[in-house]
């Protein structure tokens, strides 16, 4: 038996086991809030063209209007300044590889639930190694903190001095870049930055040393805690936009049961 | 003394709903004048240039002179009831399902001796004001009322037919994020609302409302983005048929014209939320809303819309602001063709600057929530269709009525390079 024919019947039998890592694209799921004098994230919105009617006797079908950061999504290295240059660096250049890969899930949920502001450092990181392995060349690393389980106004927990959510320290994601040259990095919050990630230096770390170094990011994911730590392939290709700086999504995991 | 209007009881679910019907609609073209200056709560006739004869009914030709320069003027509304009727029956449905139903004449204190709709505090031979007023079919009618405020003189039906008054009525305001609500919200209540639904877009994320609206009695705040068409339609469809009236307060602002900006981001959320919205809002609220017309006590009665006085004339500025409201404006002008049939009122409020943080850089005078909350509440109770608040409204509007070009011309002066 093939590779494939063995995997095809492994998810068949449910050996393999397919995770859907993607929020639900609906009206009323949180963006990124900016300063209001800022172009702003686009909602997603669906409008109906025709619905079985006079409009269109046998069909239903809607325009959306979305961000390529709207919902679960895809942010390619052209998405922050210091990836303007890097090569392939948009959606619709990257090469296919790179959508198809393993992960490992770095556990931050019991030091999230204490500390909306937890930050994943690179002690945090050495300690999950310890117990886990080194993390691998060319790894997804998303940071689990069951975020994802927050709804309404407790997802980006917006206060006066702005949102609090957990993130990688500068230190945190440079060591994820330098010294273990990882594929990309995802959170279930709505960016890869923490929620006062602003207030770094360089401010959005996560954003400014991934995609300078020409790593992906992912951000609003779900259903992180059904992931092992490691051993899953993750599957996450963006949608083809020319010159796209990212792209909502549909993420999947393959676990082996 | 008029008997106060009391609280509905709970309809009958067994009940067909009334069906609306109007009092005739047909006027001269010289007539229209007259529902013109209804429709700003004046009290204005034709007065003859030649001979300053004031004129009652609307004519061609003075009556005096056969002049044909009739001015129309704001006037006196004084006079005295001189005889007064009752009619118990009519042909006409409207007045057959409102009867009885007084009519008399009144000598106006500038001379002509009217025919109209007299409130049941006027005795005859007393002294009397009239009142212009839109009607159901939209067009001005002249009602006689006591010189003095009588208790409860809003409550007389043939007045009430004659307004949106708030009382017992309720009111959905569409956008708990804008600062002017918590104050709409009270001054309707003032008015004796009996609920106000505040539609709240975005709830994942706070808003200095959100607390001042949770502590109000009888306020609801319930899920509305008119950006979202499935949320407006959900929210039609759970209070669509209890609306009477809804005040569209949704406004998207970013200063700035076309050159300034460079792109059509913000335009597009302007048009998204100032014009589309209204169309989403009226879409889904407007066939119940005009189907409940005739509904009782608190029937659907006014569709309010707060728009800039700048829809009128482009003030570069914040021009694709003001661009977005002249579409809202027309936008209403077709609501009001398209309601017409039903009675509901399309009142339009138009602002100067608000007192906000995106008119923070202009200088006073600025429209303060209560400033509005007093005019639209007003308005509603004298049954406007257009309500200029604050003093840069009025002025635009004057200007604007003297000679659209010459204002088009002020508001786009340049300046001269260093």
């Amino acid at each position: 038996m093939s590779t494939l024919q063995s995997l095809a019947t492994d998810i068949a039998l449910g050996k393999v086991k397919i995770v859907d890592l993607t929020h639900t694209l609906d009206p009323d799921f949180p963006v990124i809030i900016l300063p209001p004098e800022f172009g702003q994230c686009a909602r997603f919105r669906m409008e109906e063209i025709s619905a079985y009617d006079h409009r269109g006797p046998a069909w239903k079908w809607h325009n959306l209007t979305l961000s390529e950061h709207t919902g679960t999504h895809f942010d390619a290295p052209s998405h922050w300044i210091s990836g303007r240059d890097v090569p392939n660096g948009s959606v619709d250049e990257i090469p296919l590889d790179a959508f198809v890969g393993p992960v490992v899930v770095i556990d931050c949920s019991e030091g999230a639930e204490k500390n909306d502001d937890f930050e994943l450092t690179p002690e945090v990181i050495q300690k999950w190694e310890a117990e886990h392995g080194i993390i691998p060349s060319g790894a997804w690393v998303l940071m689990r903190t069951d975020w994802s389980k927050r709804s309404g106004a407790e997802y980006l927990n917006m206060r006066e001095d702005g949102p609090h959510s957990p993130g990688p320290t500068p230190d945190g994601i440079k060591f994820l870049i330098d010294q273990r040259d990882i594929r990309g990095f995802g959170t279930e919050t709505v960016g890869t930055d923490a929620g006062q990630g602003s207030h770094y230096v360089p401010p959005y770390p996560a954003h400014y040393f991934l995609h300078g170094a020409g790593k992906y990011g992912l951000q609003c994911l779900a259903n992180l805690d059904q992931l092992p730590p490691t051993g899953a392939i993750l599957l996450a290709a963006p949608l083809k936009i020319k010159n796209g700086t990212g792209s909502p999504l549909r993420v999947l995991a393959m676990i082996e049961n | 003394m008029t008997e106060p209007l009391a609280f509905p009881p709970k309809k009958d679910p067994q009940k067909r709903s009334t069906t609306p019907t109007r009092p005739p609609e047909a006027r001269s073209r010289a007539s229209l004048a007259l529902s013109a200056a209804a429709a700003e709560g004046r009290f204005a006739l034709q007065v003859c240039d030649e001979c300053q004869t004031v004129q009652y009914p609307p004519r061609d030709a003075c009556v005096s002179c056969i002049g044909t320069d009739l001015r129309w003027t704001d006037v006196s509304p004084k006079g005295h009831l001189l005889a007064e009727t009752t009619v118990r029956t009519s042909t006409k449905l409207f007045f057959r399902e409102r009867a009885p139903w007084r009519m008399g004449s009144v000598k106006l204190d500038v001379g002509p001796v009217v025919l109209c709709h007299i409130h049941g505090d006027c005795v005859r031979g007393g002294a009397v004001k009239l009142l212009n007023r839109l009607d159901k079919s939209g067009q001005g009618v002249l009602i006689a009322t006591p010189l003095e405020r009588s208790d409860h003189m809003e409550d007389d039906p043939q007045l009430r037919a004659l307004s949106a008054h708030p009382k017992h009525r309720r009111i959905l305001i569409t956008d708990a994020w804008n600062p002017n609500t918590p104050a709409l919200a009270q001054a309707l209540l003032d008015a004796g609302a009996a609920t106000v639904f505040v539609g709240e877009a975005e709830s994942w994320r706070p808003h200095p409302n959100r607390d001042i609206l949770a502590k109000m009695a009888n306020v609801e705040v319930l899920p509305l983005d008119v950006t979202d068409t499935s949320s407006v339609q959900k929210l039609a469809g759970e209070i669509g048929g209890k609306t009477d009236i809804l005040i569209n307060n949704a406004r998207f602002l970013r200063p700035g014209g076309v050159l300034s900006r460079g792109d059509t981001g913000f335009a597009r959320d302007e048009m998204e939320v100032n014009y589309l919205g209204l169309m989403r809002l009226a879409q889904a609220f407007g066939p119940g809303m005009c189907a409940r017309t005739a509904d009782g006590v608190n029937s659907a009665a006014a569709w309010v819309n707060i728009l800039s006085a700048y829809a009128l004339s482009n003030t570069p500025d914040y021009g694709c602001f003001s661009a977005s409201n002249a579409a809202a404006y027309s936008l209403s002008q077709s609501l009001r063709g398209e309601f017409r049939s039903s009675g509901l009122r399309v009142m339009n409020v138009f602002v100067g600057p608000t007192d906000d943080d995106w008119h923070a850089p202009l200088p006073p005078p600025k429209v303060l929530p209560q400033g509005l909350a007093r005019s639209v509440v007003a308005g509603l109770i004298d049954g406007l269709e257009d309500v200029f608040c604050g003093d840069i409204a009025k002025d635009i509007r004057d200007r604007w009525q003297q000679n659209a070009k010459v204002l088009e011309r002020e508001m786009t002066f340049g300046s001269d390079s260093a």
